[in-house]
């Protein structure tokens, strides 16, 4: 069995589009039989733990959240920047008392808050060492790490890694550190995907977030349009549902209560008609686009095995 | 079997479990001459902007002179005020109904440049120019991820001297200034980042670096030089010396932000001011409104209370299980085009709808039943977006609607 074909998949989209349930499903998807998935977070938000329904991931452990039906495992991780830039510290320089004499003076503070782009590079360098792990056949190498990363509005920014830098650190190890982790941010065993709903907002801001991450040279590889509701019918009769123009009879039902039905059947149409022509605007991205249907229920940890399964008929991707 | 609420019977359906949370008037509100500034706070993705611009246009419509600070509208929006583009200057919205004497400005935050007139202003024209030039300047003022929320502070700041001064001199002011907050992480982060900020420029780390090698503070030293080596050692000196000029240059300025962040943070709380958290009734939402209205109490601000933005529910009281039981006898066995696909599908479609406006309705209640104190307002999902000020007029009138 050969590994998957990505060692890093980003996941982003606009606040709202359900970018973490996505980026959780993915983990899911790429977790089949034996593998070792790590889901990862940079936001301090614990909307792993909350999703997965399991207690908040702290400092830098990597728990299991769920064993799959296939028989994979996925792995949380919530990535504080402080907490990176210390035992970066410790790591590579064994400061010891000048480590502490940083913390003391605010200076983890002040370096990961103010020092531009700073913290974007030790997020992600973090996530840069658990995919290096694989290649160096470590014990705690996984197969696949999936990133919930910032929102699309932020995207462009935190992915250019080259660009944060260059301003700030022209030499020395940050500056090593930083060129290491861009590379593999443009190699091709990364992979980023931009969740969007087909609404006008979400749409438009993928399609920003695409030219911008095009601009700055890494590629995006799908758009995954989320809470997607499809329709067995076709769109000229759609039409004619959203303009009102089909009356319904239910059997056994009032005039009242068939056009009231009617009346909510017309929005809905008109609302699936819209996202029709949301579809065909990304169509014109030039990407593979992926559809996971709007789940009624709201999503648990459940429900993640279903959009699971739903990104791995699509995808195709990684499956060997 | 009790059938599940639908947005109309909610009330009464869940009255015997939970008490109705009290209603948000936003008439009241915004007729309240003593309410001076309005924050709509909450986490992205849930229409604060679209709630703020809703409420501005009201508000204007009811006779209020009102200014709007948006700080990431979409374009269309911005089109829907009538304006091409927003930019950091308060620009007149034309086409409201002025009758009642009320007016509206709008504008869009412009964080970089809101920062530049800060620096401008506030140091020597010789200082200014070098600050403006630093490289480290340059990404805090573009990059830093809390100079949103600062700024925004700042301009909120800005707007409301001005209003005070045209007051003073005669002049017609603004009286509302309606805020629309950085579509962050979290919502907090608009509470926390002005402090955090001019705390770290004013913070222990600051005064080493500008620390002299001798004099009073030389008992520091022996600690700066310890942590003035690692930094070295870790970002290169290049930074180090960045940011000792830009800390130099700026230094007369520093007293300021703290100054300026502790003002603003009084104005907030000030009887002057409301709070409003906007969510949508989704559990992501509605656990980072209550972290926020936490906040708010616990810090003593004046919050207003919640509005619920794209509430789900339906005209038809038919429950989800019997929409969908009916679809199912609706169905043809071998799937083949039956005479009533058309209905089974609008059937599922109706069960679908009243299974979310049931999940919603039970968050809702939740929060309710939690924070009974926190008066509520919930907007009914529309149609389509929001593209025209006919759209803004239409959510401020479902805002102000007693659910």
């Amino acid at each position: 069995m050969s590994g998957p074909r990505h060692n890093l998949h980003v996941v982003s989209g606009k606040g709202g589009t359900g970018k973490t349930t996505i980026a959780a499903g993915l983990a899911c998807a790429l977790a089949t039989r034996g593998r070792r998935v790590l889901l990862c977070e940079v936001e301090k938000r614990q909307g792993l733990s909350e999703l997965f329904g399991v207690p908040p991931l702290e400092g830098d452990e990597e728990r299991r959240l769920t064993r799959t039906p296939a028989g994979g495992s996925v792995f949380g991780l919530s990535i504080d920047a402080e907490d990176a830039l210390r035992e970066y510290l410790e790591t590579f320089y064994h400061l010891g008392l000048a480590g502490r004499a940083l913390d003391r003076f605010g200076v983890i503070d002040f370096v990961t808050s103010i020092a531009p782009g700073l913290r974007d590079v030790l997020l992600t360098g973090k996530v840069y060492e658990a995919v290096r792990r694989q290649l160096k056949n470590l014990p705690t190498a996984y197969d696949a790490v999936v990133l919930d990363a910032p929102p699309t509005g932020r995207i462009g920014q935190f992915l250019n890694i080259h660009e944060a830098v260059s301003g700030i650190a022209k030499v020395g190890p940050i500056r090593t550190q930083a060129d290491s982790v861009d590379a593999l941010l443009r190699s091709r065993s990364t992979i980023v995907h931009l969740v969007t709903l087909l609404e006008d907002m979400p749409v438009t801001e993928t399609e920003e977030a695409v030219a911008s991450l095009r601009q700055s040279g890494t590629g995006v590889g799908t758009v995954i349009e989320n809470m997607v509701n499809p329709s067995p019918f076709q769109p000229a009769v759609l039409a004619d549902v959203a303009a009102g123009a089909v009356a319904l009879d239910v059997p056994g039902w009032d005039a009242q209560q068939n056009a009231a039905l009617a009346a909510e059947f017309a929005v809905e149409a008109s609302r699936t008609l819209e996202q029709q022509v949301r579809h065909d605007r990304l169509s014109r991205l030039g990407l593979p686009l992926v559809q996971v249907d709007f789940d009624p229920l709201g999503i648990d940890a459940e429900s993640l095995f279903g959009i699971a399964e739903q990104l791995t008929d699509q995808l195709a991707l990684e499956a060997s | 079997m009790t059938p599940p609420p639908t947005a109309h019977g909610r009330r009464s359906a869940h009255a015997a479990h939970a008490a109705a949370p009290s209603f948000l008037d936003v008439d009241t509100l915004i007729g309240d001459r003593q309410v001076e500034i309005v924050i709509c706070c909450g986490s992205g993705g849930v229409g604060k902007t679209t709630t703020s611009a809703a409420l501005a246009v009201r508000a204007a419509e009811a006779g209020r002179r009102v200014v709007v600070l948006t700080i990431d509208p979409a374009r269309r929006l911005a089109q829907s005020l009538g304006l091409g583009e927003l930019d950091n200057t308060p620009r007149p919205v034309v086409g409201l109904d002025t009758s009642a004497g009320g007016s509206l400005d709008a504008m869009m935050l412009d964080m970089k440049r809101t920062f530049d007139e800060v620096v401008v202003t506030h140091s020597p024209p010789d200082k200014a120019e070098a600050i403006l030039a630093n490289p480290f300047y340059k990404a805090l003022s573009s990059s830093f991820s809390g100079t949103q929320e600062y700024m925004a502070m700042e301009r909120l700041g800005q707007l409301h001297a001005q209003a005070s001064a045209d007051a003073a001199a005669g002049r017609a002011a603004w009286d509302l200034i309606v805020v629309d907050t950085p579509p962050a992480r979290s919502a907090l982060d608009f509470l926390d980042a002005p402090e955090h900020l001019s705390s770290l420029l004013d913070g222990r780390f600051i005064r080493l670096l500008l620390a002299p090698a001798k004099g009073p503070l030389r008992l520091m030293g022996v600690g700066f030089t310890l942590v003035s080596s690692a930094m070295n050692k870790i970002l290169g000196s290049q930074i180090i010396t960045d940011v000792q000029t830009f800390v130099r240059a700026c230094e007369a300025i520093f007293g300021g932000f703290r100054q300026r962040a502790e003002e603003t943070f009084a104005r907030l709380s000030s009887r002057h001011t409301v709070f409003l958290v906007v969510a949508t009734a989704q559990r992501d939402a509605l656990r980072e409104a209550s972290y926020f209205v936490d906040r708010l109490t616990e810090e003593q601000m004046p919050l207003a209370g919640l509005v619920v933005n794209r509430v789900h529910g339906s005209a038809l009281d038919v429950s989800a299980q019997r929409a969908a039981a009916l679809a199912e006898d609706l169905d043809t066995p071998d799937g083949a085009a039956g005479e009533h696909d058309l209905e089974a599908e609008a059937l599922r479609r109706h069960a679908d709808l009243m299974r979310v406006a049931e999940a919603e309705a039970a968050l809702l209640d939740r929060f309710a039943t939690a924070r009974p104190d926190v008066p509520q307002t919930r907007v009914p999902a529309l149609p389509s977006d929001v593209t025209a000020l006919g759209d803004l007029r239409r959510v401020g009138a479902l805002m102000a609607e007693k659910d």
